[in-house]
């Protein structure tokens, strides 16, 4: 029997939303005075249902790590964030937002979370507008889209290079107006490190004030976990430092099951390691593969300046492989490309893990553009490079010089160098249709759930589904729930579960300081990362996988005889909460090589190298491996893995080419 | 690949707690390269403390890419260091010399206090904007977003406002300690839009009353905030928050 109910409404998927709101359950405004709950991490997901919930009339206590609900990682996000609102008059529609999210996930994703997702799109445009977020707009006032990757139709809503900022901003200072209001309670630098279960019930947490080191307990009816996603894993990411998976591998220990944990999303055009002392990865936007032409050299091991290596040497490998979409392949597509060449020796720079990204043709080819728009008929080849220069500078202008910055070179002149990065976690809890994980009273919201991406998540698609979840979903699903809740009364937080609780989370910071090792917790964190990304990376195979998991197990025995926890309990002590971090890290990477392992097939993300075509392209198997993984905890560093099948009713299920 | 050949000075900020008393600390670092951010050179630091069972120095950081508004240090007498309009984890090696002696301390503002050695607590700035830097817009009542058109000439200021990472260097930075160029920043944001012209004069009140009780400084022109701002926020905002206040307490 399958312990796995998804509750997907009954119906077409087009009435499933709209019949499920007209019949979930309510609870009444006085009730819902009544009714706690608490909100774990403050980014689009967290800050957005935690304001909505409180609007509503519920009790809300909203933690996060950071000094500020603001400093959440959505902050950090580009591009821009879809929603189908056909203001381009371009043929956009709920269905093809739905069919371009279901077929960028390459099926692997759930048919009707994700019409939901695509139905409130617009709804959270109209609702950040009205919040004052400054989204760009037209001469006419009108709002402003672009373009992005794996659509035909422009409906990306953007701020510049800043939309994650932005949102995030709106949805803070909502949730800043309940703060203001006492709706809200917020604990800013408080981290939660154990879920309170009674009868298997989610009842509330353990968190630690960050600043005094002191364990608090406090009691919840529901449990949302908004705590984003685990790319960090691999220690180099562009996630920020602090992202993590703790509060989620604490309530998979407590039983709810983990979805498709290998499906991680590594984003092509990223600022290459330079060194050993790299602590994190910077994405360049993918706009950048729009106009820059992606190449290496033809001799392996060339070591001359990319200048110096004349036309005919270059190897625009991208545009040899897939004429037909040349440099704009999707990114699983891309990376793996980049990986292939220098992997085979052909990578430049000097660490040889990187490859060419060159505006040079583009900014010739804007040269002579902007030339005759100036009616100039012989230009110098100094004035080409004058004009073409001031167009790219107009449209990547930020991002050149945010390259610079960081690497010390101009990219105007030299090639940028580039190599493929973690960059976001398509897996995560696994959840019912309404955002609950198998632990009732615990709902997983934004990255931190599996349910919409499915094997590859499609540009300005996380910034959609954090707030759709937040503002549009939970609001109504959460009814279903605690109007069954409403004669529970706040449970006493000296009850023996709590106490219970927060023992564990005592004992293990007590077994961290008795430690008294030798290495610090980066140093294991760095060497889980390499096993990471050398065996679960962007290519996997059976070999590699069984050794990694081996490898992480003797890691883990390693760190917990071997780290070395500086400071004590009862103060400010990050490396305190870096060891609790990485101690769920090297327990959560087991488990991602056993779901990659497991998953004989290639889809989206997850490539197995054992499962390719003969022209190196994934290999899907719809007839063995159409389901969701959903890995349960039974104690010990041992999973059951359990299956949801994914059913195909609304969209033909076909496979991907992009030659 | 990793190590440099820099030579680098560090004199860092050390206190315990917000309680005890702090003073600079000497750290001779040897292997610095270049292509090192500034917070990997105290991560590099760090490392070597932990491995000698001393304690790391604590600071604050999260995205390293310049947007969480994190990071704070007061570096050679100038928040996020020598260079502008970058924030101290975009602040990379080559900025500096081999040899180079380096002065690095926490934000000091009577309302930031010190946590501990380089993180300081500016929760004040959440209570200010908790008082006013918003729209009373509840989920779910929102129009159609494009039937409110804003020229583009407002939405491009208000986005140049909006742009603020909150990370406190205006404050730091400002012989008043003032936060005005933070409270103007969002004060300006709300009232170029048409949706935040409803609650504008019990904004600029309330979050400029909340902003004193914080025991910010006051705003004495001197301009050093907007040199300073790593994202460039205009003086203007100040000159408009002060419109917008002035005529808030004529309407009353």
């Amino acid at each position: 029997m399958s312990k796995l109910e998804s509750k997907i409404p009954e119906g077409n998927v087009e009435q499933k939303w709209s019949k499920y709101k007209s019949s979930v359950a309510l609870v009444n405004p006085a009730n819902k005075r009544s009714l706690e709950i608490i909100v774990v991490g403050s980014g689009l997901a967290g800050s957005s249902a935690a304001a909505s919930l409180a609007e509503m009339g519920y009790k809300v206590k909203v933690f996060c790590f950071q000094d500020s609900p603001r400093r959440a990682h959505s902050i950090a996000a580009q591009g821009g964030i879809n929603a189908a609102k056909n203001y381009q008059n371009d043929g956009d529609s709920t269905y093809r937002l739905f069919y371009d999210t279901i077929k960028g996930g390459d099926y692997r994703a759930r048919e009707a979370n994700v019409h939901r997702l695509a139905e409130v799109s617009a709804n959270i445009i109209d609702q950040c507008v009205a919040q004052g977020v400054p989204l760009a707009r037209e001469y006419g006032g009108m709002l402003s889209n672009r373009s992005f990757g794996g659509t035909q139709v422009q409906r990306t809503f953007y701020a510049a290079g800043q939309t994650g900022q932005q949102l995030l901003l709106g949805a803070y200072s909502a949730l800043e107006r309940q703060v203001g209001l006492g709706a809200v309670e917020m604990y800013s630098r408080h981290e939660m490190l154990e879920v309170v279960t009674i009868d298997g019930v989610a009842r509330g947490i353990i968190a630690r004030d960050l600043i005094s080191g002191k364990l608090e307990r406090h009691f919840g009816h529901a449990v949302l976990l908004c705590t984003g996603g685990y790319g960090n894993v691999f220690y180099l990411s562009t996630n920020a430092m602090g992202s993590n998976v703790t509060a989620a591998w604490k309530a998979h220990k407590k039983g709810a099951f983990f979805g498709n944990p290998c499906y991680t999303q590594i984003h092509p055009t990223c600022i290459p390691v330079s060194g050993d002392h790299q602590s994190k990865l910077t994405l360049m936007s993918e706009s950048l593969r729009n106009d820059g032409r992606i190449w290496v050299p033809k001799k392996a091991g060339d070591t001359r300046k990319a200048n110096e290596i004349p036309e005919e040497e270059r190897d625009y490998y991208l545009e040899r492989r897939y004429p037909a979409f040349g440099n704009l392949v999707p990114r699983d597509v891309a990376s793996r490309a980049a990986k292939e060449r220098c992997d085979a020796g052909f990578g430049v720079g000097a660490s040889k893990m990187a490859v060419y990204l060159d505006y040079k043709a583009a900014i010739d080819r804007y040269g002579k553009t902007q030339a005759k728009k100036l009616g100039i008929d012989n230009p110098t080849a100094e004035q080409l490079r004058v004009f073409g220069k001031q167009v790219v500078e107009e449209k990547y202008g930020n991002l050149f010089e945010m390259y610079e910055q960081i690497t010390g070179e101009n990219p105007y002149e030299v090639p940028m160098r580039i190599y493929p990065a973690v960059h976001y976690t398509m897996g995560g809890l696994w959840v019912d249709y309404n955002l609950m994980t198998t632990v009732p009273g615990m709902y997983a919201l934004g990255e931190a759930n599996f349910s919409d991406h499915g094997a590859n998540r499609l540009g300005a698609s996380a910034l959609m589904q954090g707030l759709a979840d937040g503002y549009f979903v939970i609001p109504y699903t959460i009814g279903a729930y605690l109007a069954n809740e409403i004669r529970t009364k706040a449970i006493p937080t000296d009850h023996e579960a709590f106490v219970k609780a927060e023992k564990e989370v005592q004992d293990q910071i007590n077994k961290f300081f008795a430690i008294k090792g030798t290495k610090s917790v980066d140093h294991f964190h760095k060497r889980l990362g390499k096993i990471m990304w050398d065996k679960c990376g962007m290519a996997r195979n059976e070999k590699g996988l069984i050794e990694a998991i081996a490898e992480i197990r003797a890691l883990r025995d390693e760190f917990w005889k071997d780290v070395r926890v500086t400071g004590t309990a009862d103060e400010f002590n990050p490396e305190l909460e870096k060891a609790g971090r990485v101690a769920d890290f090297l327990e959560l990477g087991e488990l991602m090589c056993m779901d990659a392992l497991n998953r004989k097939e290639s889809c989206g993300g997850h490539f197995r190298e054992e499962y390719q075509t003969e022209e190196g392209e994934a290999n899907r198997d719809d007839a063995n491996f159409a389901y969701v993984a959903a890995w349960q905890s039974t104690g010990n560093g041992s999973w059951e893995l359990h299956k949801e099948e994914l059913k195909f009713e609304a969209i033909k299920i076909a496979a991907r080419s992009y030659k | 690949m990793s190590s440099g050949n820099m030579k680098i000075t560090l004199k860092v900020w050390r206190q315990r707690n917000a309680k005890t008393n702090g003073q600079l600390a000497t750290y001779q670092l040897n292997d610095i390269s270049p292509d090192m951010s500034f917070l990997e050179m105290f991560d590099v630091l760090n490392e070597q403390l932990i491995v000698k069972g001393e304690d790391p120095v604590a600071f604050d950081h999260d995205c390293r890419e310049g947007i969480c508004g994190a990071c704070s240090m007061f570096i050679n007498g100038r928040p996020h260091g020598p260079k502008n309009k970058v924030t101290t984890c975009q602040l990379h090696m080559r900025s500096f010399k081999d040899g180079d002696t380096i002065v690095v301390e926490p934000w000091r503002a009577a309302a930031f206090p010190v946590i501990k050695d380089l993180t300081v607590d500016r929760s004040a700035f959440d209570r200010i904007i908790a008082k006013g830097g918003y729209i009373s817009v509840n989920t779910g009542n929102a129009q159609d977003a494009n039937s409110l058109p804003i020229p583009k000439v407002d939405a491009d200021k208000a986005f140049e406002a909006a742009a603020c990472i909150g990370c406190g260097a205006c404050v730091a930075t400002c012989k008043n300690s003032s936060a005005m160029l933070f409270v103007s920043a969002k004060i300006s944001q709300l009232a170029l839009l048409p949706q935040g012209q409803v609650e504008r004069v019990a904004r600029a009140k309330n979050m400029v009353a909340q902003m004193d009780a914080e025991g910010f400084g006051n705003c004495t022109n001197t301009g050093a905030c907007e040199v300073e701002c790593p994202k460039g926020i205009s003086l203007e905002n100040i000159a408009r928050m002060n419109r917008e206040f002035y005529v808030a307490n004529l309407k009353d």
